[in-house]
């Protein structure tokens, strides 16, 4: 287990070091190596180990400066996330799901801790109280440390329902606090994944076949072997390992391999016939009903006007900076993989299976995460890993390069979507409809697929959910999975389906002649936390001061992840087409919060993160291959890019809500709208094409 | 035998004529701050400095960098400019996942140095080459604005 | 009358007799023997191995993405689509059948193993000036390479130009009928140089302009030429717009590395040449190149490029900043972006010194053609540090993007006006 110290003096801190008292499940207290929190969340750099450490040591009353935190093991009896009864952090669920259970957790540590300071000195626990790790007894001013009754606080009973703090109470919760990850990040000391050193280590490159679904069918590693330094040449079914006494030279001898892939079923596939199949399934395939509410087809009767549009999303990688990496040694009586992986189970359970060892041999040293984003939620990097790894007698270090972590990445699914509309002689929507067409991302998460005729939320989330109050609505999808293996993205379901609703509830504010924010007022009445943020942004956006022309302003509204956001853009949009974002401004409604500062960090970003995806980016396919790779056609948004952000926190008593893809989910709408708006075009298929947006005369 | 200087002390190390400074750092001289991004110059995570200016040391041959004098993220502390730079970034929590600052991190130290006040456009243009995924960027502006008003 | 009638006939069908002869009659072969000078074993086969380097065959019999030498790279015409042959051993699909005599013949005389008649796209009108020796050495050395099985592309060449007959009258008028003979007029290294040039190389291929019949111009050689879009510079000794005004060692550090001080970085089709060609010259090959280029007279050039090696606009840039030439356009954020890393601000090369811009001919042109293609396509030219690669910016800039950054390119470190449009930059892309 790797740790992280609260400052840059990066103590080495684990729980094998000292052999610390267990207090619970996520509290660990010795006398030399003091307090360390067990992180149940992975850090990717949304901040949660400040979070969940906040949470821990608010109730165990420690400061945050006190304490380190270290990622938990793969356990999922004591670290499953309570949102997916399992240990995998994703889908904005860490607060939400731990809110409770952290807290529980580091109230009942601390009444251990001070029944057993009670019991050393003979009085009742009631007559001491805590502050910042110390045991206080008031009336006679004995003080203990939290470091000195750790061990016989071990060995009493669990407390069943702790009591917890109340709001006024919170003396971290709700400040923002300086986050604990990021000392060590601004001085090299951090170490990710890919800096693991371990003793005997060798480094492998890999050739991984071009197509997939693709075999290797030989490979001559003759001239790969004579390079000095190079060890090894192992082989799987799809990939050729070339091992080095460095990465350097590994990468030499995989561009010294001579190999013959037998590219299998997929070499005809191109983003056009990915795309004709996903029309053929939206005119053909059977739906599957998510939500069917009021008369539909009569409301469509009763409308003045029927509005339909067709929406369109691409494949997207998720190019997280850090690039796939595991290291792996695999022995006859045990194995260690040392990764950052946002599901540790699954990676665990995974190697235990191709080893054939038992899953309690398997250990997994969880490591800091150079971004997830989904990424880091599939195992199939280290499954790769663990099978050339277990090859070899060495700790073996796989990495792969930055065209293999985008062309062999499991991507966002595409999307098709069918919406309509039918008004009222006002332009008010009587009825709604929206049809997905896309690929199933839970079969890659459940054990047995996903059944035929089983409807996948994931597909509807942002669609069936929206904050707006329709007369008729019907929300479906077609299940028709295209032969690219898939994978959640930041913003999952709701960042695809609230593009579609909200660019498309903007058509309809248009056709009606209505300003888009009133409109969607209109439609708010029940749902008082989603007007508020919408009316926050109005007002903080100065939404109805005029512009310069070929300039506008773009609104979203959504509620997702327990959170409720609302987003203004104003975009120029240049004659020869191309876009600058001016201006962003946010108003959110999360719930209590826990970090504001990490809060509005998490928005900024997750806000870019979506506008560099909408702006830049699709995967697409020929002969079955990717044919983006890296950077230089896989484009990112960069600092000279990005307007000024404004993040409006709104103050609330509701149980916290996610954050890390609130952001990401309300980008592409309000940049559309924002775009429509300084010129008129709708963007209805991503990334936006900036050739539609040049005026001809001067093209 | 290739004759490296880097944080101030003097390194010989057996690699390849084409072995990238990064990787001889990384790997050879297990000085792991430095990260590997694109490979390609095209998004700055492997900065370091050489003779004081930011390069990307995946596309620099260790072999090329002779005498010069190599500075890393381990050691941009003991500059002025690189102390300052840390502390901005702390103080305005600049970072999330992190995996991209050291090399954030170097470019505006260099920045720093060679132009005690640069506006919002001088900071854009110096640090345009540098991707963060979980998009740092405007505290990456505020922090440099703070770190120069020391 | 009748006579007179009777001697047009018969000569007329005598005309057509030859005629038909001429293009129909199958074509001759003859007998090869090397020379007794020709080592044998390894060292053919590496004497070989350098030859075909020297004649830069991969470059053309290799599709992107390819196996070396298997065929199958597209030579878009305007009349229809070449594709390049397999040279492989293979015996099915390459010329593992071959006989020496045929292989000879083809490289000689442009001529298939069936006596075929094959485009001069296969540069035979240099290959022609080969010994027979050196052919021979080629031919040892592919028989050594990996044999691939891949069939060749049949070409799609409309009529007249699919009637590879009408060659005949073409190779009569523009091919050599003998090998290369030295000039006693010069030493040695000049008819080295010479040879490596003419007959290897093949430079005049893209450097001379061509006639109407697609036939370099022998009064304009080395003039310079557009080829495929990009402009092939004038590599005569005129000293404004060819080699006069360079150093032999410019020249040798050129053609051995792609690069020389202020003299421009290679790219497109001179890129490939030295990447898989030039580079791995010896060096007194590539002095004897210098030493023949130097003697070949100067003549002007429509493609010259006025090269401001001073332009004001750098004169308060640094390797770090564009000093006051700097704006909000997207020309300049994009150079900021995915540029500046690598070729930093001052013209002088930030990263590598292929990344120089000062003294670039692709970077004094105003109409930026050169440089539009090497954004678009990208560089790739290896050496023993490792390569010097520039990626393809194709797939992520727009029309209009593409044509900004190169007009400030163009603006910032050339001191002229770009004139640079997204519609160029579109038809570039084809």
């Amino acid at each position: 287990m790797v740790a992280f110290a609260s400052s840059a003096r990066a103590r080495a801190a684990t729980s094998e070091v000292t052999s610390p008292s267990a207090i619970g499940g996520f509290v660990r207290i010795s006398p030399e190596g003091g307090i360390s929190l067990v992180m149940p969340s992975v850090e990717m750099g949304q901040g949660i180990y400040t979070a969940e450490a906040a949470l821990l040591a608010e109730e165990l009353d420690v400061r945050l400066d006190q304490i380190v935190a270290f990622a938990a093991p793969p356990d999922g009896s004591l670290y499953a996330q309570p949102l997916f009864k399992a240990q995998m952090t994703g889908g904005s669920t860490s607060i939400r799901g731990f809110w409770t259970p952290l807290r529980q957790a580091g109230a009942a540590a601390r009444s251990m801790l001070v029944a057993a300071a009670a019991q050393a000195w003979g009085v009742h626990p009631n007559e001491c109280s805590t502050k910042d790790g110390t045991i206080l007894h008031s009336s006679t001013g004995r003080v203990l440390k939290y470091e000195e009754v750790a061990e016989s606080a071990a060995t009493l009973p669990m407390p069943e329902d702790p009591k917890l703090k109340s709001r006024e109470e919170f003396r971290i919760i709700g400040k923002s606090q300086r986050r604990i990850d990021t000392s060590a990040k601004v001085n090299g000391s951090a170490v990710y994944g890919i800096d693991v050193m371990v003793d005997g280590m060798k480094t492998a490159a890999v050739a991984i076949s071009p197509v997939d679904g693709g075999r290797l069918k030989s490979v001559d590693d003759n001239r790969a072997r004579k390079i000095p330094g190079v060890i090894d040449v192992l082989r799987i079914d799809d990939a050729v390992a070339v091992v080095g006494e460095h990465y350097w030279v590994a990468r030499a001898g995989v561009e010294a391999l001579d190999i013959d892939w037998e590219l299998g079923p997929n070499t005809k596939l191109t983003t056009a016939s990915i795309r004709a199949e996903a029309v053929k399934a939206a005119d053909e395939g059977t739906p599957i009903k998510a939500l069917e509410r009021g008369d539909v087809e009569t409301s469509f009767k009763n409308a003045t006007k029927r509005v339909t549009a067709e929406y369109e999303l691409p494949f997207l990688a998720h190019a997280t900076m850090e690039p796939i990496n595991t290291t792996v040694h695999v022995r006859p009586n045990g194995c260690d993989i040392w990764v950052g992986t946002q599901t540790p189970v699954v990676a665990q359970k995974h190697a235990a299976r191709i080893t054939g060892l038992p899953v309690d041999k398997v250990a997994l040293h969880n490591h800091l995460i150079g971004g997830g984003f989904g990424r880091r939620l599939q195992a199939d990097t280290i499954e790769q890993a663990v099978h050339f790894a277990k090859q070899v007698p060495y700790p073996l270090k796989i990495i792969w390069t930055r065209e293999q972590d985008i062309r062999h990445d499991r991507f966002r699914p595409c999307y098709l979507d069918r919406i309509a509309a039918g008004l009222d002689e006002q332009g008010r929507p009587l009825v709604w409809t929206h049809r997905t067409i896309s690929g199933t991302v839970r079969r890659y998460f459940a054990e047995d697929g996903w059944p035929e005729g089983k409807l996948d939320k994931d597909a509807v989330d942002g669609a069936w959910d929206s904050p707006y109050a329709f007369p008729a609505i019907r929300v479906d999808w077609v299940r028709h999975d295209p032969p690219v293996k898939l994978n959640w993205w930041r913003g999952v379901g709701p960042t695809h389906n609230v593009f579609v609703v909200e660019s498309f509830l903007d058509e309809l504010a248009h056709t009606a002649g209505q300003d888009p924010i009133a409109y969607r007022r209109a439609l708010l009445d029940a749902n008082p936390r989603a007007m508020a943020v919408l009316d926050k942004v109005a007002d903080a956006a100065g939404w109805h001061k005029s512009l310069e022309p070929r300039s506008g302003r773009g609104v979203s509204l959504h509620q997702n992840f327990g959170s409720y956001a609302a987003l203004v853009i104003e975009v120029a949009v240049a004659i020869s087409g191309e876009i600058s974002l001016n201006k962003i401004v946010a108003a959110v409604d999360c719930g209590i919060q826990i970090n504001p500062d990490t809060i509005r960090a998490q928005i900024e970003g997750g806000v870019l993160f979506g506008l560099s995806a909408a702006l830049f980016n699709g995967i697409t396919f020929d002969e079955g291959r990717v044919e983006q790779g890296n950077f230089n056609d896989y484009r990112q948004l960069r600092i000279n890019e990005t307007p000024p952000i404004e993040v409006h926190l709104l103050e609330s008593n509701e149980s916290p809500g996610g954050l890390g893809e609130v952001g990401t989910v309300s980008a592409a709408p309000a940049l559309g709208n924002a775009i429509f708006a300084a010129t008129g075009v709708r963007i209805r298929r991503l990334p936006i094409d900036r050739s539609l947006l040049s005026k001809r005369e001067n093209a | 035998m290739i004759s490296l200087n880097i944080n101030g002390r003097d390194y010989s190390v057996q690699a390849p004529d084409d072995m990238p400074l990064l990787w001889v750092l990384r790997d050879l001289l297990n000085l792991k701050g430095t990260k590997f991004g694109c490979g390609i110059a095209q998004c700055g995570a492997c900065t370091v400095h050489v003779d004081g200016r930011p390069v990307r040391s995946c596309m620099l041959p260790a072999a090329n960098v002779g005498p010069r004098e190599v500075t890393t993220i381990e050691a941009i502390g003991q500059k002025d400019s690189g102390r300052r730079i840390q502390q901005a970034w702390l103080e305005l929590e600049v970072v999330q996942c992190g995996y991209c600052q050291s090399g954030q991190i170097m470019a505006a130290a260099a920045l720093i140095e060679r132009n005690p006040a640069p506006d919002d456009a001088e900071i854009d243009a110096a640090m345009a080459g540098n991707i963060c995924r979980c998009a740092t960027y405007a505290r990456i502006r505020a922090a440099i604005k703070s770190a120069s008003r020391k | 009358m009748k006579r007179i009638l009777v001697a047009v006939c018969a000569l007329g069908v005598v005309i057509a007799i030859v005629a038909a002869c001429f293009f129909f009659w199958p074509a001759s072969i003859e007998a090869v023997q090397a020379t007794q000078a020709q080592p044998t074993g390894y060292a053919l086969v590496a004497k070989g191995e350098y030859l075909t380097k020297a004649a830069d065959c991969v470059a053309c019999h290799t599709a992107p993405g390819g196996q070396p030498f298997a065929g199958g790279r597209a030579f878009r015409l305007p009349f229809g689509t070449i594709y390049s042959s397999n040279i492989t051993p293979d015996g099915e699909t390459g010329i593992g059948r071959w006989s020496d005599a045929e292989f000879v013949r083809a490289v000689h005389r442009g001529i298939g193993k069936n006596g075929e008649d094959l485009y001069p796209a296969f540069p035979y009108t240099a290959y022609a000036l080969l010994s027979t020796d050196d052919v021979l050495a080629i031919r040892a050395y592919l028989s050594t390479v990996r044999p691939v099985s891949l069939r060749n592309t049949d070409n799609t060449l409309v009529f007249p130009f699919n009637q590879r007959y009408s060659l005949r009258a073409w190779k009569l008028l523009f091919v050599p009928t003998r090998p290369w003979e030295p000039s006693t007029a010069h030493d040695a290294p000049w008819n080295r140089g010479a040879y490596l040039a003419e007959a290897l190389a093949h430079c005049g291929e893209c450097h001379t302009p061509r006639n109407l019949m697609f036939a370099t111009k022998r009064g304009r050689k080395y003039a310079g030429a557009v080829v495929d879009g990009w402009k092939a510079y004038n590599i005569t000794s005129d000293r404004e717009s060819g080699i006069g005004a360079w150093s032999d060692a410019d020249i040798a550090q050129y053609l051995s590395s792609g690069h020389a001080p202020a003299r421009g970085s290679a790219g497109g089709g001179m890129g490939e040449a030295i990447d898989l060609s030039l580079r791995h010259l010896s060096s007194e090959d590539i002095a004897a190149l210098t030493r023949y280029l130097r003697s070949i007279p100067a003549q002007p050039s429509e493609l010259a490029v006025r090269i401001d090696h001073h332009p004001a606009t750098l004169n308060r840039a640094t390797a770090w900043s564009p000093g006051p030439d700097r704006n909000e356009s997207i020309g300049f954020q994009i150079f900021a972006s995915a540029c500046a890393s690598c070729h930093g601000w001052d013209g002088a090369g930030q990263q590598t010194e292929h990344a120089e811009f000062l003294g670039s001919p692709a970077v004094n042109d105003p109409s930026g053609v050169n440089l539009v293609r090497v954004v678009l396509e990208g560089v790739k030219i290896g050496s023993h540090r490792g390569d010097n690669l520039m990626p393809s910016f194709a797939a992520a800039y727009s029309d209009a993007e593409i044509a900004a950054v190169s007009n400030y390119v163009i603006g910032h470190f050339g001191g002229k006006q770009g004139k640079v449009t997204a519609a160029d930059v579109r038809a570039a892309r084809n």
